[in-house]
């Protein structure tokens, strides 16, 4: 269990984390969305005590984590799969923290052979590894302790499709067995495949949280027409509550037949006419994306690039 | 999005909730023993080492060769064995804190003990451990040149230093080993760490010297306000009072004062 109460993290002027609060719970995976600079990272470096919160609270298993008289052997944290002594051979890494937790030596033999690393890879300084290597090292030093929280920051990072299908189920498991799952991703669909719950940030902020269902289901009617401010303009005079979504969209909370009759009184001809199932989460995350910085997608370029 | 499902469905789910194990908290000598691994485990921490046995091998040597064997005694083998070592250490004792940083393994090293002041203190124990054992590995081969020249001689060994002496010395060299450690824990950057002590060691004595010759009051007092002016009476054999108290004033504010300040810093800094 893991529970975050009004977490809020200020860099001077700029703030990184704003007012977060969310359960993930034991049992289920809870998938934590959000675009480039949302702000996962540091809300989880704040969970594991490495940067310090400016207000707000982190409690792990009900304690804050660095209250754990041995934190290894109940949260497995992995953030930066990168930062490990590039001279160390990667069974030297695992040595050192399963010393550290006070673990029998064969324990990390059993977590090299879980995460798929052989013998002669496990020889090797973490310098020559790969970036899925390092990613399986990392793995294999968050599950070492047999915790029963884990808190991942983009785990799939530099996995090819049969580790992203291996961890996934590795994470299944894990949750089924009664263990708390947190997973960071700026992939939708990556979120979408795995997680039970999820919880969406932009910009320091919780925009939305909810089981997978909930916010998959939450989508009301996706219209489409060559002009989309007509639309939507139409469909607000019809007394409808409809709203532009990126990419040239209109969402409107209305059933299909009633939002048909809108456009077709307004005589306008519409290009696309469905329920949106899960585009509400889609759209949000996408417009989340494109405003938030970067690349400012133009309006009428793809629909699904979120779930690409 | 429709496949996903297949790997998770709950009807298979046991209900087991996992029973939580009431863990001990991590013992002290424990973290003490994996940072004296950490020390081992990477080439520049083991070459360190080597370093150290193998320069005391070879002072050791020279002096037997290039010394002038009849009045060589144990004093002259204990400075030139002390030379390499009082560079060595300083250095050892900085990266112990600051390579932490510089490889990033601070992130997994305090994630797992986040009791970071903990984790420094384990680390001190272990360097100020290496630093006796280097000591006593660098006197021994002085210990041993010495006894090789009294045997070429054909006199016995001329011991010239007493133990209080090489007692000094060894807490001089240990004060240089905590100096590099103190840098480390303030700059946690080997790279502003290692220079820090070389500005400390090599450029702050000149200009001590500079003022101490420009002022009467520096020239009389700088023993109270300069570590090394300070060390110097350690290498003879009576120290006064005064020296020890000079000594003390002089360590607490060039060792334990940024200490202070550093640790204060680590425990409050964010870990990238
Ligand atoms: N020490 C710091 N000083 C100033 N700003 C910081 C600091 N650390 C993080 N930030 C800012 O906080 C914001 C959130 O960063 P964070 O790393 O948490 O994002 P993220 O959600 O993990 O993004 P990504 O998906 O790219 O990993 C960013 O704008 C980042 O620049
Ligand atoms: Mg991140």
């Amino acid at each position: 269990m893991i529970e975050i109460q009004s977490l809020t993290k200020r860099y001077r002027d700029f703030t990184a984390v704003d007012d977060v609060t969310f359960t993930a719970r034991p049992g289920r995976v809870t998938g934590f969305l959000g675009p480039n600079g949302a702000g996962k990272t540091t809300s989880m470096r704040v969970m594991v005590g490495l940067t310090p919160p400016t207000s707000g609270s982190a409690l792990i298993l009900d304690r804050a984590f660095t209250d754990l008289p041995n934190p290894g052997r109940e949260v497995g944290v992995l953030l930066d799969a990168s930062a490990q002594h590039a001279g160390r051979t990667g069974r030297e890494v695992l040595t050192i923290a399963a010393r550290t937790m006070g673990l029998p030596r064969q324990r990390v033999d059993e977590m090299l052979d879980r995460v798929s690393l052989t013998e002669h890879e496990a020889g090797r300084r973490v310098r020559n590894y790969s970036l899925g290597m390092r990613q399986r090292l990392g793995i294999a030093a968050a599950l070492l302790g047999d915790p029963s929280v884990l808190i991942l920051d983009e785990p799939a990072n530099g996995l090819d499709p049969a580790g992203i299908r291996w961890m996934r189920d590795l994470l299944r498991e894990f949750a089924d067995d009664g263990g708390t799952v947190l997973l960071s991703s700026h992939l939708l669909h990556e979120i979408e495949v795995i997680a039970d719950d999820i919880v969406v940030i932009g910009n320091g902020r919780v925009v939305a949280q909810g089981t997978k269902d909930e916010l998959l289901a939450a989508g009301g009617t996706l219209v489409r027409a060559a002009d989309p401010a007509a639309l939507l303009a139409a469909l607000q005079a019809a007394g409808l509550k409809a709203r532009a979504g990126a990419a040239g969209v209109v969402l409107a909370e209305a059933e299909l037949p009633v939002v048909g009759r809108a456009a077709f009184d307004a005589g306008i001809a519409l290009t696309e006419l469905r329920a949106a199932d899960g585009a509400g989460l889609e759209e949000m995350f996408l417009a989340l994306t494109a405003e938030s910085q970067r690349d400012h997608l133009s309006p009428g370029s793809t629909s699904n690039g979120a779930a690409a | 999005m429709s496949a996903t499902t297949v790997t998770s469905q709950p009807t298979a789910r046991p209900a087991v909730r996992r029973e939580r194990a009431v863990h001990a908290p991590i013992p002290f000598r424990r973290l003490v023993s994996v940072e004296w691994r950490k020390m081992f485990d990477t080439r520049s921490g083991f070459w360190l080492l080597v370093a150290i046995a193998a320069l005391a091998v070879i002072a050791t040597g020279a002096t037997l060769v290039f010394g002038n064997r009849d009045n060589l005694g144990y004093g002259s083998f204990a400075s030139a064995v002390g030379v390499p070592i009082t560079v060595i250490l300083p250095v050892l004792g900085a990266l112990s804190v600051s390579s932490e940083w510089g490889q990033r393994t601070a992130l997994t090293t305090f994630t797992l003990v986040p009791s970071r002041g903990r984790v420094i203190a384990a680390k001190l124990v272990t360097v100020v451990t290496v630093g006796l054992a280097s000591l006593v590995v660098a006197l021994a081969a002085g210990a041993v040149g010495n006894l090789l020249n009294g045997a070429i001689i054909g006199h016995a060994p001329l011991w010239d230093v007493s133990w209080r002496t090489i007692l000094q010395i060894v807490l001089v060299d240990q004060i240089g080993m905590l100096m590099g450690f103190m840098l480390g824990v303030l700059f946690r950057s080997s790279p502003g760490a290692i220079v820090g002590y070389f500005v400390y060691a090599l450029v702050l004595p000149g200009v001590s010297g500079a003022l101490a010759s420009a002022q009467q009051w520096w020239a009389d007092h700088a023993a109270w306000f300069d570590l090394r002016t300070a060390s110097i009476p350690l290498y003879d054999s009576g120290v006064t009072g005064q020296e020890w108290a000079q000594l003390g004033v002089a360590t607490l504010i060039w060792l334990v004062l940024p200490l202070a300040i550093g640790l204060r810093m680590l425990m409050r800094s964010e870990v990238k």
